[in-house]
């Protein structure tokens, strides 16, 4: 879907469903006030019994605190302040993270022209399809979009699993870092200090390569044998392999941010909720909301959309439908017990 | 289901890593060695203490390690030079490591050898050419290993065992070192 298709989807869902849906508004505080809620919000006060936090878990972008050391001759943005290539100073950029947005920035800035460094840490290879189908798809098919959040092995880990390198593009096209490298992406290991105006990468690049090569093989193995007891081997291309992540002979570990190779930093490395607003004590220390499967705990206080939340696809527009519908019931009787 | 023994206590492992996260302070542990010159470029380093879930603790006995340098560097060779004390670091942590995922994952282990290569050019320490680094080029470690698992499941131990290892970390990432007179 492109942005306006997905606009239109949801300027319909809201004349479909007839809710009373108010845009531009900030919500500036919600408190526990006698069996409900109190709302503070920029257009006035609200009175409820039950909220559904649904703001999602990327509301500011994270950037490691050495990002304080950079020299400040190199500008720094974050997917908040990039628009374009054409908005960075005249240069090379690093650009930290490999995941879904660094991955993609990356690739844009290096067609533009520049020369374009590229600092991974953990990530998440995927082909963008698979024997003839899209990756997701199979997601979607074999059922591993549908994995329940208490089926998952370690699910603090689930939930903070990088965004997988895939790009929505027409071509449908793979942006993995072998891609990446083909176009002229230098890539480093995962950004560790920055000393005496030096970035300092680690040595690891090569395990964090052979990481994810092995977590995708083995995800299109289980794709395999998905096909193959379900019957379904005849519907699509035969099982492929993909080269293994090239490791160049040696990585830099140190690059001089003074020199005047970068001109700008863009930090990938993330993003992470905002519940500034939320003055209801049910956010742990490491700024995340605390709830068992969109349950939180405060009664009559629910969130929908955060990652894995009931089910790995919970953070998709698709997904969230069987999340809502369970956490909308356990919301339907919190109400019809009157207090 | 047959019983993997490989002699790893890993639901020891996992009851700590339980208990500990609501107790971070009790996470903090250092680790101590005391170094005295005996001659030439020759000394010696004994480990006993450390401090470690609150309190101070002790190893079974007091370990030695002799550090010199080979005879090919007109030394004695009391003990290994103390750059492949690195290496002596580097493959047991990643070993254990090994060791420990595998049970973790039900494997069971019958022979896990590794061997460490560290590449060095040694014109840095001796201050031949400045633009050489005094420690390791690169190092390699390579693992033969038998086990009852594929070898998909093999790369993938060593693969985890890399990413929580204590010394691969150290030896990767930079390091925040002070060095004083007392």
């Amino acid at each position: 879907m492109t942005m306006g298709e997905v606009i239109e989807f949801i300027e319909r869902f809201a004349k479909v469903s007839d809710a009373p849906v108010r845009t531009g508004v900030d919500v500036t505080s919600v408190r526990r006030a006698g069996d409900g809620y109190h709302v503070t919000t920029s257009g006035g006060e609200i009175r409820c019994r039950t909220v559904v936090i649904a703001s999602g878990a990327c509301n500011r972008p994270t950037v490691p605190p050495f990002g304080d050391a950079v020299p400040a001759s190199v500008e720094q943005l974050t997917p908040f302040d990039y628009r374009g290539p054409d908005g960075l100073p005249d240069g090379g950029v690093l650009v930290v993270g490999a995941s879904a947005t660094g991955v993609q920035l990356a690739a844009e800035l290096r067609r533009s022209g520049r020369p374009v460094t590229l600092s991974a840490g953990e990530q998440v290879r995927l082909p963008r399809t698979y024997r003839g189908r899209d990756v997701l798809w199979w997601m979607d098919a074999s059922g591993l979009w549908d994995q329940r959040y208490d089926e998952v092995d370690d699910l603090t880990r689930a939930r903070r699993l990088p965004s997988p390198q895939l790009v929505g593009a027409p071509e449908r096209t793979t942006l993995d870092l072998n891609a990446l490298m083909s176009m002229g992406v230098e890539p480093v290991g995962r950004w560790a200090a920055v000393r005496d105006g030096r970035a300092l990468f680690s040595g690891g690049l090569r395990n964090v390569f052979s990481l994810a090569d092995l977590k995708m093989n083995r995800l299109l193995d289980t794709f395999d044998e998905w096909a193959r007891t379900h019957g379904r081997d005849a519907e699509v291309a035969p099982p492929e392999r993909f080269a293994p992540t090239r490791v160049p002979e040696s990585t830099r570990l140190r690059l001089d941010l003074r020199g005047g190779e970068i001109a700008a930093i863009v930090w990938a490395t993330g993003f992470r909720p905002d519940y500034g607003w939320l003055d209801v004590p049910v956010v742990d220390e490491k700024g995340r909301l605390r709830h068992e499967g969109g349950v939180v705990d405060s009664p009559g206080l629910y969130a929908l959309g955060l990652p894995v939340l009931r089910r790995r696809k919970s953070t998709f527009i698709y997904g969230i439908e069987d999340d809502a519908r369970e956490v909308v019931d356990h919301l339907a009787r919190h109400l019809a017990v009157r207090p | 289901m047959t019983t993997v023994v490989n002699g790893v206590n890993v639901q020891a492992l996992l009851d700590a890593r339980e208990a500990l996260k609501g107790a971070p302070e009790a996470a903090q542990f250092t680790w101590r060695a005391s170094s005295t010159w005996q001659n030439g470029v020759h000394s010696r380093t004994t480990i006993q203490n450390f401090f470690g879930l609150g309190q101070e603790q002790s190893h079974k006995t007091e370990a030695v390690f002799d550090a010199d340098h080979p005879e090919v560097f007109a030394a004695e060779d009391n003990g290994i030079t103390p750059i492949e004390y690195l290496l002596v670091g580097l493959a047991s942590c990643l070993t254990a490591g090994v060791a420990s995922v595998a049970q973790n994952r039900g494997i069971q282990l019958r022979s896990v050898e590794a061997t460490v290569e560290g590449a060095h050019d040694i014109r840095g320490i001796l201050g031949v050419d400045s633009d050489v680094r005094n420690g390791f080029n690169d190092i390699k470690v390579t693992f033969t290993i038998d086990a009852d698992a594929s070898r998909q499941d093999i790369e993938a131990l060593v693969a985890q065992s890399q990413k929580r290892s204590a010394v691969f970390d150290a030896l990767t990432n930079p390091t925040d070192v002070t060095v004083e007179v007392a």
